[in-house]
């Protein structure tokens, strides 16, 4: 073989030609050994410069050394291109349809109600607020006497009130949550901030709008300088926080025997007046109950029902679905609220 | 209570353009809640007419009475009609309604063929046109209608009735006078009075000496004030007048004789309860007492009713004539007799009337008003007014009045306009509160800068500053409060923010419900029957009983949350669920402690400690509760394949990891207790205390449930755990692990967890975790191979292989020790 220049360059576009030419990965092992390796045409071109002329060696071992190092450089590169390709087909041929995977673990959640005393106690808490709780098999001195209901009052009677046997027991299902409060200011000196959420019970039958067992929140605040005006602002900002910024409410005047004003609390909503609750500032009567000096202290109080509450809140038109533990009910909220 | 429109205007002066809504706007502002405004005539279209009867043609030959009935509508012609009824003669004047006329129900009158003749319209009763309930006969006008004019303005039927919540407090407007007054102070109109001075005195001119029936009040505590005038002459056949049988239909009564109509209509004016006795039935003197020796009455109402001994009434020298503000006698009641009247009218005790009313189960349009409290200066005047009426209406005479009272009480209040402004949040003046109180009827004195305010006989409710407070604040409108938030202020005792307990019950509902559980609020009423299956006892048997439950079936409080969880879940899968899983977090009732009964602590003043301590000594403890159930599969069946059934131990995780969370430390041992198998469950122990039961239910319950046999639950009682009260957090080593497994053959009835503790205990500090990852037995063999892994590490170095098998040796030598366990080499 004759070394020379046309004859590397021959070589070279050989051996580059075969290179490009590859289609897989095997292709190119065999263009490996007859255009690369030791016995090449490349390999044996650079054997053979020992046997050229002195003065011409290096210009040819020069012009072998280029050439040669060209197609490394393409054959790396050929390499690498190919196995790209082999990895991506392969991972191609391994495609799923992502939109099978569905449920296979069972979906939990919280009770509405559940997230909605959660959302309250929230709100309260943060404005420095407590959240008290009590016992709901409660004395009827708690849930009536101390809140200035007197024997005789119709809530007293056993269409209203569950009572516990034997009747001199003094046991009774708490018909709100205001027994907490008494417990709070017999247990507590003023300033008082706080809110009782919990089960409540009263004598109803189970229909569209009412349960025998349903939920309160109820707020009580004691300090010096309490005014009317601070429970309104607290019912405006508790309204806005729950149905959503702009609900305005509305007290106006009414009768309870634990406050003095009384008011029932409305709040406008989807065009209308919708009524949530009882409210006013807390009768002296029930402060000295508690041993609160009313020359120093006043107070306000207010009470709602959450079931009301979720169900203007979230269009429920039917309070089985509230009490009868449906799955298919409570998983429309999800364990975060909606 | 209903207010028919124009009898309110008889007491406000009304401006001509005001409109229904406008009223009722300012029935609410004044806190009157408005139940309904309704116009029976809105409900009537097309001609109504009056008209007189010309000719009557009985028709015979029919099941029941027909006239062919000709009336003069002042049309010009006779119009023919077919009528049913009978109680009507020539001469009449009748309500016809004109074909084309929609009465109420959209009941539309056309000329139609009946009974071989044309009808050409319809005589009409109250009932058809939406005005009463008295369907008996047809309307017989008064003489004085024009024959041709509309019937509905003669009816006094374009009326609109506005019906009235009446707060407890607010007995006074339980009258047509006092809702008006509360209605013209809202609206800022004129309020006209009657006035009591001209009225009585026209009374007492009328008046011819005659027989009267004596009075006396027997027991103080009963009445305070009574008025008794005696009539005679009444002629008590005479029909009651249209205009006030209209009203007293209008405001929800029946009509029934002219004596009681009359009573029963200036109860509805003026708010004054009356009561009419035939003067004949009274023997010496009437009184007011107490039962006592009286045993029986038999009411109006037909009813033989037992006396209790304080039970409040009206009685002469000999028996017993009323229960007293609640119902009459029926042997002394007038009737078609009745000749001579005795009116009574009286102030009785509110509380003697509620308990009247209580004991006989029994209320009243009189005791209602009783109960809420009647002014004590209406009886002379409302009695009055009564006696006029049977004067004018029944052609009586008036013999004169026997009365007892007793003093009123002076009550004044002495308030500052800055009193009032600093519990409302606004600012009063004194002009305003005098204004304000003035219209409420209370007379005002200034003292100083302060008023002495007397409040209106007919206002019991007003006896201290936040009672005024309110009435000024309802008279100028609640919507004149701001809007402000209170500065609120750390509790005294320091505390904010969540309890501990409440943070706890919150993270592990939360958990739960990541874990695929759904909360459920269950009722926490139980039957007995349930209880039974349950097989709960001890304490779990323990229950409160409810005196009158919702059902009879349910009387019991639940000991336990699992009878409601797994009532629900068998509802979830009646309902087309697959598999279920719930949780409940709530109290439970026990009635194991020896508890206090509360006794009378005292009202309007702190108890004593002992007194408070008693009381909540009265009330049993009711522990959190945790509880959860999963039927069927635990994770779901789909494409993939089956869903994996879920298992007890599925449920001992829960709690192992629900209590492991709660970074209390515990022991698990088997027990048996219902309602689980009696194999498998675990109970887990905090300080040796149970805290914890999880398993499977057992076979029985849920086979009577039709449960699926894979049922399994847990029930924690969150109260029983600790709150570790400072924690550190262990440093995190990077050194290598050195794992060491080891195998043991131990007897079936020493559990893994405690061969676990004994290895934990032989191995000691440098083991970091140890998990059990094989368990065989073999058919028939009483040992069981239990398979350990181990891994230990140390925080300053890697351990030596020869370390690590030391540790092994000595974690299996402490298990043999303590449970004869055998490691297999």
């Amino acid at each position: 073989m004759s070394l020379d220049n046309a004859g590397i360059e021959q070589i070279k576009a050989d051996a580059l030609s075969a290179i490009n030419a590859s289609q897989s990965l095997d292709e190119l092992r065999e263009v490996k050994i007859a255009h690369v390796g030791d016995r090449s045409p490349i390999a044996r071109a650079n054997q053979g410069l020992a046997e050229i002329e002195i003065e011409k060696r290096a210009a040819m071992g020069k012009l072998i050394g280029t050439a040669r190092a060209n197609i490394n450089q393409a054959y790396d590169d050929k390499e690498k291109e190919l196995t790209a390709l082999r990895d991506s087909r392969a991972l191609s041929n391994e495609r799923v349809d992502v939109t099978l995977a569905s449920n296979r673990n069972p979906r939990g959640a919280l009770h509405p109600l559940t997230l909605l005393t959660n959302e309250i106690s929230d709100l309260f808490v943060g404005m420095g607020y407590t959240v008290q709780e009590g016992p709901e098999l409660e004395a009827s001195w708690l849930n009536f006497d101390a809140l200035n209901i007197a024997e005789d009052h119709p809530a007293r009677t056993m269409q209203d009130t569950f009572f516990i046997e034997p009747l001199s027991s003094g046991l009774v299902m708490r018909t709100h949550t205001s027994p907490v409060q008494i417990r709070t200011m017999l247990e507590n000196e003023p300033p008082i901030y706080v809110i009782c959420p919990g089960r409540t019970y009263r004598a109803d039958e189970l229909d569209a709008t009412h349960t025998p067992v349903f939920n309160q929140v109820e707020g009580l605040v004691v300090d010096k300088g309490i005014t009317m005006a601070h429970l309104k602002g607290t019912l405006d900002h508790f309204a806005a926080k729950i149905f959503g910024p702009g609900v305005t409410t509305r007290i106006r005047p009414s009768f309870f025997p634990f406050t003095e004003p009384s008011a029932e609390v409305d709040f406008f909503y989807n065009g209308r007046w919708v009524e949530w609750g009882g409210c006013g500032m807390v009768n002296r009567k029930v402060l000295q109950a508690a041993g609160i000096d009313t020359e120093i202290y006043t107070g306000f109080a207010f009470g709602m029902g959450l079931e009301r509450t979720l169900m203007v809140k979230y269009g429920i038109t039917d309070m089985h679905d509230i009490v009868e533990g449906d799955v298919r009910f409570s998983r429309q909220f999800g364990s975060g609220g909606r | 209570m209903k207010l028919p429109l124009t009898w309110l205007s008889e007491f406000v002066e009304f401006p001509k353009k005001i409109s229904v809504a406008d009223i009722a706007a300012g029935f609410v502002k004044v806190g009157f809640e408005v139940e309904s405004i309704d116009n029976p005539a809105e409900k009537i279209k097309g001609p109504l007419l009056v008209g007189k009867v010309l000719t009557i043609e009985e028709l015979v030959g029919h099941k029941k009475p027909i006239r062919y009935v000709g009336l003069d509508c002042g049309e010009g012609k006779s119009r023919y009609v077919i009528c049913g009824a009978t109680n009507f003669v020539v001469g009449d004047l009748v309500v016809v309604a004109l074909p084309g006329a929609i009465l109420p129900g959209n009941f539309v009158i056309s000329a139609r063929e009946t009974y071989g003749k044309t009808s050409n319209g319809m005589i009409c009763s109250s009932k058809e046109l939406g005005l009463g309930d008295d369907h008996s006969g047809i309307i017989v006008l008064d003489g004085k209608a024009k024959i041709g004019s509309a019937a509905l303005k003669v009816l006094g039927a374009d009326d609109p009735i506005i019906d009235i919540a009446v707060n407890p407090d607010r007995g006074y407007a339980m009258s047509v006078r006092g809702a008006a007054r509360e209605l013209a102070m809202a609206l800022g109109l004129n309020f006209k009075d009657i006035s009591s001075k001209a009225l009585i005195s026209s009374l007492e001119k009328k008046k011819r000496r005659g027989k009267i029936t004596p009075v006396l009040i027997s027991d103080k505590t009963g009445a305070d004030q009574i008025y008794l005038r005696s009539l005679s002459n009444v002629d008590p056949l005479k029909p009651t007048p249209q205009w006030m049988a209209r009203r007293l239909t209008q405001a929800g009564m029946r009509p029934i004789s002219i004596a009681v109509d009359i009573t029963n209509y200036v109860m509805l004016e003026l708010g004054q309860p009356l009561h009419a006795f035939d003067s004949a039935k009274i023997s010496g003197t009437l009184r007011v007492a107490r039962a006592g020796k009286f045993t029986e009455l038999v009411t109006l109402d037909k009813v033989k009713r037992k006396l209790a001994k304080d039970n409040l009434l009206i009685t002469d020298d000999k028996k017993v004539l009323a229960l007293a503000g609640t119902m009459g006698g029926l042997d002394s009641e007038v009737s078609e007799f009745t000749v001579a009247i005795t009116l009574e009218a009286a102030h009785f005790d509110p509380m003697s009337i509620a308990r009247n009313s209580r004991s006989h189960i029994l209320g009243s349009e009189a005791s209602r008003r009783f109960e809420r409290g009647v002014d004590p200066l209406l009886a002379e005047l409302a009695s009055a007014r009564a006696a006029l009426l049977l004067i004018e209406c029944a052609g009586a005479i008036y013999n004169g009045c026997s009365t007892k009272k007793t003093p009123l009480k002076k009550r004044s209040i002495t308030i500052a306009a800055s009193e009032i402004s600093s519990l409302i949040g606004t600012t009063y003046s004194d002009k305003e509160i005098e204004k304000s109180l003035k219209a409420i009827g209370a007379s005002l004195r200034k003292s100083g800068k302060r008023w002495v305010v007397t409040p209106p006989s007919w206002r019991p409710d007003l006896n201290d500053l936040p009672d005024l407070a309110e009435e000024v604040a309802r008279f100028f409108g609640y919507d004149r409060i701001p809007s402000q938030l209170p500065p609120v202020k750390l509790a005294s005792n320091g505390s904010s923010g969540l309890t501990p307990m409440q943070k706890r019950r919150r993270s592990m509902s939360l958990k739960l419900a990541n874990r695929g559980l759904v909360e459920v609020h269950n009722y926490p009423f139980v039957s007995q029957s349930q209880m039974d299956l349950f097989g709960f006892t001890g304490d779990r048997a323990k229950t409160f009983k409810i005196a009158n439950p919702m059902s009879d079936e349910f009387p019991f409080l639940r000991t336990h949350l699992t009878p409601g969880l797994l009532a629900t879940a068998a509802r979830n899968l009646a309902r087309g669920e697959k598999s279920v899983a719930l949780f409940e977090s709530g109290s439970i009732f026990r009635n194991t402690e020896t508890l206090k009964v509360a006794g009378n602590a005292p009202v309007g003043k702190r108890p004593t400690a002992a007194q408070i301590k008693q009381i909540y000594q009265s009330v049993p403890k009711q522990p959190l509760h945790i509880a959860g159930v999963i039927a069927g599969e635990m994770t779901n069946s789909g494409w993939w394949g089956k869903g994996r059934v879920v298992e007890w131990s599925d449920a001992v995780d829960l709690v192992r990891e629900l209590i492991e969370d709660s970074g209390n430390e515990f022991s698990i041992e088997a027990v048996d207790l219902a309602p689980w198998h009696p194999g498998r469950c675990a109970e887990f122990r905090v300080d040796g205390k149970a805290v914890a039961h999880a398993g499977q239910i057992h076979p029985r319950v849920t086979s009577a449930l039709a449960l699926p046999e894979a049922t399994v639950a847990f029930a924690l009682i969150v109260d029983g755990l600790k709150y570790p009260e400072s924690f550190k957090a262990s440093p995190i080593s990077v050194m290598p692990a050195a794992i060491q497994d080891i195998s043991l053959f131990v007897d079936q009835k020493v559990s893994a967890e405690k061969v676990e503790a004994a290895l934990r205990e032989g191995a000691g500090d440098l083991l970091e975790s140890i998990q059990l990852f094989d368990r065989y037995q073999k058919e028939g063999e009483t040992q069981v191979s239990l398979a350990f892994s181990l891994v230990f590490r140390a925080g300053d170095r890697t351990l030596t292989s020869e370390e690590v098998s030391e540790l092994r040796l000595k974690a299996g030598a402490v298990a043999n020790k303590k449970y004869g366990a055998q490691i297999r080499s």
